[in-house]
């Protein structure tokens, strides 16, 4: 396990390695020199601010000084908000996004489990229905559009929530909310699958044909079985809450890394792009390496080493 | 004898995207307390739904629509589902056919043993993990206070059913309703299962329902045969009589189609042509009658009802009608009748 | 146990065995798979009304120019932000009313509009027919997600039946390929292509289409190694037909049904990526209109004249709901088992 788990690490940093050249050098094949949105600059003044910032040395070094930079955990220097260093800008706004990006994953994932939990024991039925209709809701209806609507109606109109603030926790529920639908929506109906793929198994009816309850086979077999694979959706999960928060972030103005990726994207802010192209890669492989091992974890199968017989 | 399960005139309906099947079309039977009865009859041909319907563990778009299923006189068909609970693992208890897929992958086998204690009985968990460790080692898997904390995948396809028999077990049951409990394991496999069933029964004298469609497994464990087609029985009797002095065609073609130590390499197994009728429609007539060599006219048109041969041996064939032409047997079934009459006269003198 | 039924002597005669073959071949009628497909897709009701509800949205796509009322870009702008009106039906919300300083006030009277000007769904902040947007943007849209599914399809299936097929070495090259482009956040490739390419409709179909195959390949690569297995593709092998043969012969039709159900789900994958895109305004450039633009700009007016963004949205989200359900209804229409 543990020469598994370094492996996985080793490849991790690669996976990175690679995808920081690629963006070094797609972003180097852009025309034009990044300081469009500054000020006019005289030629001699644009030669000093390229030197500044490394930019007359010829590609190939600027590429090694990039990467030599990354080991040390440097990620470059902002061409805008005050020349700031780009892991510095991360650094302060990281915490509004993780904030709601953890409460959406975590609200998603239990009203997922609970509405796909009970769409796959009343199958068939209206409740099942019902349930399905949700979930493909959830999944439909794009986190940006339901921003809107909810910042609409229960902060303009209806004065329940702030409309674009952030301080207090109040604050956090309109994003939490527009951000937690896809989530939620991804694991109801996985977990649906998953549960009704349990309920008709053998060891289901092995359960019952002990004198369990149906609501003790339920609880007993039936939802441990189920919840195991719905672990390896957190991956993707995690992915649609990212991508939900650059505009989500955007419309509650909320100081995040997710508002600051849109915000470096209209000012060519290069080095920032770059950076948190690089972050967030880094977070989504970590999310995942970290889904793989607590699979590893949970599955008994998994655990104990050997696949089993089948 | 006491009868402990009488089941009469079954009847199972499922209710399919096509239509209605008629799955079990009035099935009568009867087990005796510390006997093992066994059904036998293709795939297909309603065993398995016969004896489910004893728990009612049906799927469900199964309903039975006729019969009662009496247990020591209670019809079980008219108990509440918290009453068949109660029932489940505890008076009447199942072993299922593919013991690689009817265990709890992720929870420990000692719990699974145990939990039909927990649920039945006053007992703590510490009692109940100590009765099924004594349990596990009665079926014989070995070191078992260690193994109590593995999970299923740890186990061969063999060492699972046995497992599977011991959370059938664990709570002394009456019945123990075997589901073809060895058709998935390896042929070396089979012959310890049963003669581990065996044993069981002689230990706690439970009652045994026995579902097969390999006649080969029936003759080392039964006391009792019945034989079933396309959701009713053809023929039954003690084991002797049905091995020995078959009535009804289709035991016939089973019996036929079996290899025997006599049965050289250039011989051809027999079998029975055609595949069981879809039960959709049940055909008004014997339901066999269109794979059957030996059929009648009144075959296609009729039912046969069951014609006494012995006190305990029944078949529902035409052919036992006194107007019926006599006909003749495969070989391999006359050298059947010849083994038994020798049998007869030698029990006689 | 019964007794003996009194029945004719001459009913106990023997059948030949012919008569016996005959009565056998009495039985249901089989149907072929696709028949069974078709059959189980229109008995699921949603299924069906989701077909025919991206059927009217696609013919209405497809004969926009003949559909729309108006020229979709075309700039009134003395009639800006009219609220929608239907005719001189009145119905609330379609009335041409709209609430000034809290009075009703007729919109078309105050900026000076000849009887007989309606908008259905109102006009935008240039006094563009929002009906006419949203039909060309609907057309834009779909256009976007149909060529970049196009183009996913195109790379996604060779590539997952190369890697499938080949295994070994290859597979191993392809597939860690395919581990990198998805460890980056789908979104963040489409964003770097989006800032490298110029922004419009190719390059949006190219980057969505960058980052959409990987899935598809991985479902074909997983299918191809299944059917690799399967003993009439090895029989294929062993006769010697050439791979090209067997693939388009044995793994395509096989994979079919894959492949129809992975692009029911791409397509509104397409389409999202679109909106977002446009959304947060990289997208399709001014004057065009798609979905995202529409709900970009309604989004700005949303406060105010909420119906500028509600319908896009509904369209939208109409879209993504039916295919999404489709989608669904086709998978359980191919694989009965998935559903019960």
């Amino acid at each position: 396990m543990t020469k598994y788990i370094l492996r996985r690490i080793l490849y991790l940093f690669l996976t990175l390695f690679i995808i920081a050249s690629i963006t070094f050098f797609l972003m180097k094949l852009l025309p034009g020199t990044p300081f469009t949105n500054q000020n006019r600059l005289s030629p001699e003044q644009l030669k000093i601010v390229k030197a500044q910032y490394g930019l007359d040395q010829p590609v190939f070094i600027q590429y090694i000084r990039y990467i030599g930079g990354l080991f040390q955990g440097n990620l470059g220097t902002s061409f805008q908000f005050n020349n700031e260093p780009v892991t510095q800008l991360i650094g302060q706004r990281l915490a509004p996004s993780m904030q709601i990006g953890a409460q959406a994953m975590i609200v998603g994932t239990i009203f997922g489990i609970l509405l796909g939990a009970i769409a796959a024991i009343r199958k068939n039925t209206w409740v099942d229905t019902l349930a399905t209709f949700i979930s493909i809701l959830g999944l439909s209806i794009p986190s940006f559009v339901l921003a809107v609507l909810l910042q609409f109606y229960l902060a303009f109109k209806w004065h329940i929530y702030p409309v674009a603030l952030w301080d207090n926790f109040q604050s956090s529920v309109l994003p939490t909310l527009a951000l937690a639908a896809l989530p939620l929506g991804n694991v109801a109906r996985f977990m649906r699958t998953e549960m009704v793929d349990v309920m008709s198994s053998d060891y289901i009816e092995l359960a019952k044909s002990k004198g369990n309850s149906n609501w003790q086979v339920v609880t007993k077999h039936a939802l441990r079985n189920s919840l195991i694979p719905v672990v390896t959706i957190i991956g993707p999960m995690a992915v649609s809450v990212m991508t939900g928060s650059m505009v989500v972030e955007n419309i509650f103005s909320i100081p995040g890394i997710g508002e600051q990726f849109v915000k470096s994207i209209t000012t060519n802010d290069y080095p920032t792009i770059m950076g948190l192209t690089i972050f967030y890669s880094f977070l989504l492989i970590l999310v995942i390496l970290i889904v793989d091992i607590l699979y590893g974890l949970i599955d008994p199968r998994i655990r104990l080493g050997n696949g089993g017989k089948e | 004898m006491e009868r402990i399960l009488d089941v009469k005139n079954l009847h199972v309906d499922f209710k399919t995207y096509n239509g209605t099947v008629h799955a079990i079309r009035g099935v009568d039977f009867h087990l005796n307390d510390g006997e093992t009865l066994a059904i036998v009859g293709e795939s297909g041909s309603g065993k398995s739904v016969t004896v489910r319907s004893v728990l009612r563990l049906l799927a469900k778009n199964a309903s039975i629509s006729q019969g009662e299923v009496l247990y020591h006189g209670e019809d079980l068909l008219k108990k509440s589902e918290k009453e068949m609970d109660n029932l489940r693992g505890n008076k009447i208890s199942m072993i299922f056919q593919d013991p690689m897929t009817s265990l709890d992958p992720t929870m420990t086998i000692g719990k699974q043993v145990a939990e039909p204690l927990l649920i039945h009985n006053k007992v703590s968990k510490a009692d109940a993990l100590k009765r099924a460790e004594e349990v596990l080692r009665l079926v014989g898997i070995p070191n078992p206070k260690a193994r109590m904390k593995d999970y299923p995948h740890q186990f061969s396809g063999g060492q699972r059913q046995r497992i599977v028999i011991a959370i059938a077990i664990v709570d002394y049951p009456e019945i123990l309703i075997a589901d073809e409990p060895t058709t998935a394991l390896d042929v070396t496999v089979q012959a310890q299962i049963i003669d581990l069933l065996r044993e069981l029964q002689q230990k706690i004298g439970t009652s045994i329902i026995f579902i097969t469609h390999d006649l080969g497994v029936v003759a080392g464990i039964a006391d009792r045969v019945a034989v079933m087609y396309a959701g009713k029985f053809v023929e039954y009797g003690s084991v002797d009589e049905v091995f020995y002095d078959p009535q009804h065609p289709y035991t016939w073609g089973l019996l036929d189609s079996m290899p025997t130590l006599n049965t050289s390499e250039q011989d051809r197994l027999n079998s029975i042509p055609g595949t069981p009728p879809n039960l959709l429609n049940p055909p008004t007539g014997d339901a066999f009658a269109p794979r059957n060599a030996y059929a009648l006219q009144i075959d296609t048109e009729q039912q046969p009802p069951f014609f006494k041969v012995t006190k305990t041996h029944y078949a529902a064939t035409w052919l036992l009608h006194p107007d019926a032409p006599k006909v003749t047997p495969p070989v391999s079934i006359q050298q059947r009748f010849k083994k038994y009459q020798a049998w007869l006269e030698g029990d006689v003198k | 146990m019964e007794q003996v039924p009194k029945i004719p002597k001459e009913k106990f005669k023997l059948l030949n065995k012919q008569d016996n073959e005959a009565s056998e071949s009495l039985g249901t009628p089989s149907l072929t798979y696709l028949q069974d497909v078709r059959r189980r897709l229109f008995s699921n009701k949603v299924a069906t009304a989701c077909l025919i509800i991206l059927g009217l949205i696609v013919l209405i796509s497809i004969f926009a120019p003949a559909v729309a009322p108006h020229n979709p870009n075309a700039q009134k702008v003395e009639y800006s932000n009219l609220p929608p009106k239907l005719g001189n039906l009145n119905i609330p919300g379609f009335n041409g009313m709209q609430d000034m300083g809290g009075k009703e006030v007729d919109a078309y009277k105050q900026v000076g509009a000849p009887k007989g000007t309606y908008y259905i769904l109102g006009t935008d902040y240039l006094g563009r027919d929002l009906l006419s947007r949203i039909i060309y943007g609907t057309r834009l849209s779909l256009i976007v997600a149909v060529l970049a599914t196009l183009v996913d399809l195109l790379i996604g299936i060779p590539y997952g039946i190369v890697s499938g097929w080949k295994g070994g070495r290859v597979d191993t090259f392809l597939q860690r390929i395919v581990e990198i482009v998805s460890s980056i956040p789908n979104l963040i490739v489409v964003i770097l292509m989006m800032i490298i390419l110029k922004p419009g409709l190719t390059s949006i179909i190219i980057a969505i289409a960058l980052t959409g195959w990987v899935t598809m390949a991985r479902l074909i690569r997983a299918q191809t190694f299944q059917l690799k297995e399967q003993e009439y593709v090895l029989a294929a092998r062993t006769l010697g037909e050439s791979s090209t043969k067997i693939a388009s012969k044995h793994l395509i039709p096989n994979l079919s049904s894959t492949i129809i159900i992975q692009t029911m789900f791409t397509i509104p994958n397409a389409i999202f990526f679109e909106a977002f895109l446009s959304f947060i305004g990289i997208g399709i450039p001014a004057p065009n209109a798609s979905l995202g633009t529409l709900l970009s700009d309604g989004q700005k007016a949303f406060r105010f004249l909420p119906y500028q963004m509600w319908a896009p949205a509904i369209i939208l989200s109409l879209i993504m709901i039916a295919t999404n359900l489709l989608g669904d209804g086709l998978r359980d229409a191919f694989d009965p088992q998935s559903s019960d």
